[in-house]
C-alpha cells in the first residue's frame, strides 16, 4: 500500500513554515455565522491596510471556533509575542489592533478573549482555561478555527487521513471491531451503535454497496454539522472513506441540505483534493479499495433527514418514509446495502481510526462514549458550539459554558433534540446528558441543538411552535401523522386564543399519545414529544391560558396588552415604528398605547431603550 | 431560454430520473425560478412525466414557480430565531413591504421567504437578503435593509 507520507511531509513542512512565519498573521473566523456578524468586512479592512499602508500581514479565512456569541472572532499572531484572540471585531476594531498591536506594543488587552498556542499574558486567559472552553474536550472540533479549511496541507499536517492509512492496513472487520470497542453511536439522533449498522450492511449479500453522509441537519436551531463541515470538511471525508472500505461499499453520496451553500463549497474543494492525491477512484493508495463520492443537495424538506425519505430524495422522488424493515442496511439506495451515517458520527470515526478507539472510550460514560458537539442557542448568554464529554450536566453546559441566562433572566426551560425532542424545566438541570438519561427525562439526545429559554418565553408558544413546524413538515402519508397533528395544532390555537377548555388539555394529551404511537415514521412517532413535555413540566402555564385566560410569560397575543410606564421619555421611536399608528404622544412626554388599535406586534417592545414598555 | 434550457439538460445523462431533482436545482438556479417551459423540457429529457415532475418540485420547498423579486428576504423561523421574536420581523417585512410571506412585491423589487433554520442559530434571530446573512436582527436593522436594498 501507497501511503500519504511524502505528502505529509510536505504539509508539515508548510505548517512550520508558517509556525515561524517572520511576518505577523491574521486569523478570522469566515464561517457563514462569522459571516452574518460581519468577518468578511473585517477581512477587507486587513486587506485595505495591506494595500494602502503597505502594512506585511497574511491573512487567513478559517472556520468557526465556536465562541460565535463574540463573533467576529480573530486571532492574531505577532511574531515573537503570544498569539491573542480577540472578539466583537468590527473594522475599525481591526484597524485599532493593526495600529495598536503590530504597528505598536499596546497588545489591546480590552478587545482580547484568550490567548492562544498556551502562551501566558497578564489578565487574559489561555483559550483552554476560558470559561467557555474549560469544561469541553475537543476531538471532532480540533481543526475548526485552527486550520485553513481549504488547505489540505493543514488537514494532513495535523495527522488527517492517518485513520484511513491504518484502516487499509486492516482486514474491514477488523475496522468494525475498532469502531465496535470504540463505543461510538450514532450522532444523527437515534443513537444506533455504528459498528452494528456497519456489521450488518457488511454482512448482506449484493453489490454495489452504499455509504451515504445525512448532513441535511433538518433540526431547527442546530448548526453543528454546518460548522464542521465548513471549519473541517476533510475530517467527516475520511470517515466517509473508512466507512466506506469497512462495509465494502464502492460509493458514497453526501446528502447536505441547500441552506448550507458554503460547507457545499467546501465539500466541493475538499473532494477535489482528494481526488488529486490519489484518495478517490480505482485503488485508493494502491489498496484493492476503490471508492466514488458525489454530492447531492437536499431541496429543503426536514423529512428527508429521516433515512427511507433521505434515499427516495436521492433516487429523484418525493422525500416520503417507507415502513422498515427492511432496513436500508439491507435494502436502501436502489434497492443495495446502505449505511447512511450523520456527519459527526463519520467524522469520530477518523479520530478513532487515528488515535484508536481507547482514547475515544476513555471519554463520556460506560453507555455513552465519547464527545458530543452541541450548539447552543437561544437565551444563554454565550452562545455558540461546543464539544463535551457525554455525561456533562444541562446546568455545566448552560451556566460553566453558556454563562447562564442573558440579561439577568430566570432560566426556564432547555429544548433539546429539536422538534423530535422535549422542554426540560429547572429541575431538570441536573440530568447528566446522555441517551438514556435524557429519554427518562422525557426528551432526546437528537442531533445536538440546545435551545435555552428564559421566563419570557412561553411554554404553550414552544408547543405550537414545534407542532406546527412537525405539521407543516409532515409528508403527508399516513394519516396519524396528517391528521392528527393538524388537530393537536388546532387545540393549541384555541388554548392560545383563550377558547379553550380543561377538556381539551386531556384530548391534546390522548391525541398526543395516538400520533406517538400509530405514525409510520420517526417524524410523526417524535411530533408529540414537545407537547408531551410542555404540558408534563409546564401544566400549570396552559391551565392559567385555559382557566383564567392569561399568558404567564407575556408572549400569546389574544391574552396580553401592552402599556407604558413613567420610564418613558418621550423619544417618539416607538410611535415611528409602530405599524398600526396606535402610540401616541407628545416629543419630550409620556406616550400611551391604544388598546384598541395595538396588535401587540412587539416593535416597539424591541425598540424601547427605555425598557418602559410593560406586557400584562 | 429554451437553448439555454438545452444547454444545462446536456449535464445529465436522457432518461435518466434520479436526475430530476439536481435538474430543477441547476435550471432555478440558472433561471431564478421553474417556469412550465422549464419542466416541459426537464420532463421529455429525463422521460418522466410533466405532471411527476410538478409532483417532486412541488414537495421540496426550495422550488419556485413564480419569478421572484429582484431581492429575496429569507426570515429565518427556526428554533432559536422562534425564541428571540423572529416572527416580528417577519410581520414587520409583510406590513412595511405590504406582501405575504411566499409572495412578491408590486413592483418586483423584494420577495419575501421564510426558511426554516440557516444554521447561525448563536446569532439569532437571523434575516437572509439574496445571499447575505445577517444575524443580531432588529426592527431598526430592519428597517435599514430595505432602505440599503430598495434604492
Ligand atoms: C424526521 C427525521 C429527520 C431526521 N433528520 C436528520 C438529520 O437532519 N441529520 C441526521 O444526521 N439524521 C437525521 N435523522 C436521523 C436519521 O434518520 C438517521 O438515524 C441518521 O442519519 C443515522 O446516522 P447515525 O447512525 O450516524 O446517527 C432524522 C430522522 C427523522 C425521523
Ligand atoms: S434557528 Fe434561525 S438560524 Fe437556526
Amino acid at each position: 500500500m501507497r501511503t500519504l507520507d511524502a505528502l505529509r511531509q510536505e504539509a508539515t513542512q508548510t505548517w512550520q513554515a508558517l509556525e515561524q512565519e517572520t511576518r505577523p498573521r491574521v486569523l478570522v473566523g469566515a464561517a457563514t455565522c462569522g459571516r452574518a456578524a460581519g468577518a468578511l468586512a473585517v477581512i477587507e479592512a486587513v486587506e485595505k491596510a495591506r494595500r494602502e499602508r503597505g502594512l506585511e500581514v497574511l491573512v487567513t479565512e478559517v472556520g468557526c471556533l465556536g465562541l460565535c456569541c463574540m463573533e467576529p472572532v480573530v486571532t492574531v499572531y505577532k511574531p515573537g509575542r503570544p498569539a491573542i484572540l480577540y472578539g466583537n471585531v468590527t473594522p475599525p476594531v481591526m484597524n485599532e489592533i493593526l495600529q495598536r498591536w503590530l504597528l505598536g506594543d499596546d497588545p489591546c488587552l480590552d478587545r482580547a478573549i484568550a490567548t492562544v498556542n498556551g502562551d501566558r499574558l497578564d489578565g487574559i486567559p489561555p483559550f483552554h482555561e476560558h470559561p467557555m472552553l474549560k469544561a469541553q474536550s475537543r476531538l471532532i472540533l480540533r481543526n475548526c478555527g485552527v486550520i485553513d479549511p481549504t488547505n489540505f496541507h493543514h488537514y494532513l499536517a495535523r495527522g488527517g487521513y492517518l485513520g484511513l492509512e491504518n484502516a487499509l492496513r486492516m482486514p474491514p472487520e477488523m475496522v468494525i471491531e475498532q469502531v465496535k470497542r470504540s463505543g461510538l453511536r450514532g450522532r444523527g439522533g437515534a443513537g444506533f451503535p455504528t459498528w452494528r449498522k456497519w456489521q450488518l450492511c457488511r454482512e448482506v449479500p449484493g453489490s454495489p454497496k452504499y455509504i451515504i453522509c445525512n448532513a441535511d441537519e433538518g433540526d431547527p436551531g442546530a448548526f453543528m454539522n454546518r460548522a464542521l463541515l465548513e471549519g473541517d470538511p476533510h475530517s467527516m471525508l475520511e470517515g466517509m472513506l473508512i466507512a466506506g472500505y469497512a462495509i465494502g461499499a464502492s460509493k458514497g453520496y453526501i446528502y447536505i441540505r441547500a441552506e448550507y451553500p458554503l460547507a457545499v463549497q467546501r465539500l466541493r474543494t475538499a473532494i477535489s483534493q482528494m481526488r488529486e492525491a490519489g484518495l478517490l477512484g480505482e485503488h485508493i493508495l494502491d489498496s484493492s479499495f476503490s471508492f466514488d463520492i458525489e454530492i447531492r443537495e437536499g431541496a429543503g424538506a426536514f423529512v428527508c433527514g429521516e433515512e427511507t425519505a433521505l434515499i427516495a430524495s436521492i433516487e429523484g422522488r418525493r422525500g416520503m418514509p417507507r415502513p422498515r424493515p427492511p432496513f436500508p442496511a439491507q435494502s436502501g439506495l436502489w434497492g443495495r446495502p446502505t449505511v447512511i451515517n450523520n456527519v459527526e458520527t463519520l467524522a469520530a470515526v477518523s479520530h478513532i481510526l487515528r488515535d484508536g478507539p481507547d482514547s475515544y472510550a476513555r471519554l463520556g460514560t460506560s453507555n455513552a462514549r465519547g464527545t458530543k458537539t452541541f450548539s447552543l442557542a437561544g437565551k444563554v448568554q454565550r452562545t455558540g458550539l461546543i464539544e463535551v464529554p457525554l455525561g456533562i450536566t444541562l446546568r455545566q453546559i448552560i451556566f460553566d459554558i453558556g454563562g447562564g441566562i442573558a440579561e439577568g433572566r430566570a432560566f426556564k426551560a432547555v429544548q433539546t433534540g429539536g422538534p423530535s425532542g422535549g422542554c426540560l424545566p429547572a429541575s431538570h438541570l441536573d440530568t447528566p446528558v446522555d441517551y438514556e438519561s435524557l429519554t427518562a427525562a422525557g426528551s432526546i439526545m437528537g442531533s445536538g441543538g440546545l435551545v435555552v429559554m428564559d421566563d419570557r418565553n412561553c411554554a404553550v408558544d414552544i408547543a405550537h411552535y414545534f407542532l406546527s413546524f412537525t405539521q407543516a413538515e409532515s409528508c403527508g402519508k399516513c394519516p396519524p401523522c396528517r391528521v392528527g397533528t393538524q388537530r393537536m395544532l388546532w387545540i393549541l390555537e384555541s388554548i392560545q386564543a383563550g377558547t379553550a377548555t380543561m377538556e381539551d388539555l386531556d384530548l391534546l394529551e390522548s391525541l398526543a399519545q395516538t400520533v406517538k404511537a400509530g405514525s409510520l415514521c420517526g417524524l410523526g412517532q417524535t411530533a408529540p414529544n414537545p407537547v408531551l413535555t410542555t404540558l408534563r413540566y409546564f401544566r400549570s402555564e396552559y391551565e392559567a391560558h385555559v382557566r383564567d385566560r392569561r399568558c404567564p410569560a407575556g408572549v400569546c397575543r389574544a391574552l396580553i396588552t401592552y402599556r407604558i410606564t413613567d420610564e418613558c421619555t418621550g423619544c417618539t421611536l416607538c410611535a415611528r415604528l409602530c405599524p398600526m399608528g396606535a402610540i401616541s404622544g407628545q416629543r419630550k412626554q409620556k406616550h400611551v398605547i391604544d388598546p384598541n388599535r395595538c396588535e401587540r406586534c412587539g416593535a416597539c417592545l424591541d425598540a424601547c431603550s427605555y425598557r418602559a414598555i410593560v406586557v400584562n | 431560454m429554451s437553448e439555454q434550457l438545452e444547454e444545462i439538460l446536456t449535464r445529465y445523462a436522457r432518461g435518466d430520473a434520479s436526475q430530476l431533482i439536481p435538474a430543477l436545482q441547476q435550471v432555478q438556479e440558472r433561471f431564478s425560478y421553474v417556469s412550465p417551459e422549464a419542466v416541459r423540457q426537464i420532463a421529455r429529457h429525463l422521460k418522466v412525466s410533466e405532471s411527476e415532475v410538478y409532483g417532486v418540485a412541488s414537495f421540496y420547498s426550495q422550488f419556485r414557480f413564480e419569478k421572484p423579486g429582484k431581492h429575496t428576504i429569507k426570515v429565518c423561523l427556526g428554533t432559536a430565531c422562534h425564541v428571540r421574536r423572529s416572527d416580528r420581523l417577519l410581520e414587520f417585512f409583510e406590513r412595511t413591504l405590504n406582501v405575504t410571506v411566499g409572495h412578491t412585491t408590486a413592483d418586483g423589487l423584494f420577495s419575501l421567504e421564510r426558511v426554516a433554520c440557516f444554521g447561525c442559530c448563536a446569532l439569532s434571530p437571523v434575516v437572509v437578503v439574496d445571499d447575505e446573512v445577517h444575524g443580531r436582527m432588529t426592527t431598526a436593522k430592519a428597517q435599514r435593509l430595505l432602505k440599503k436594498y430598495g434604492s
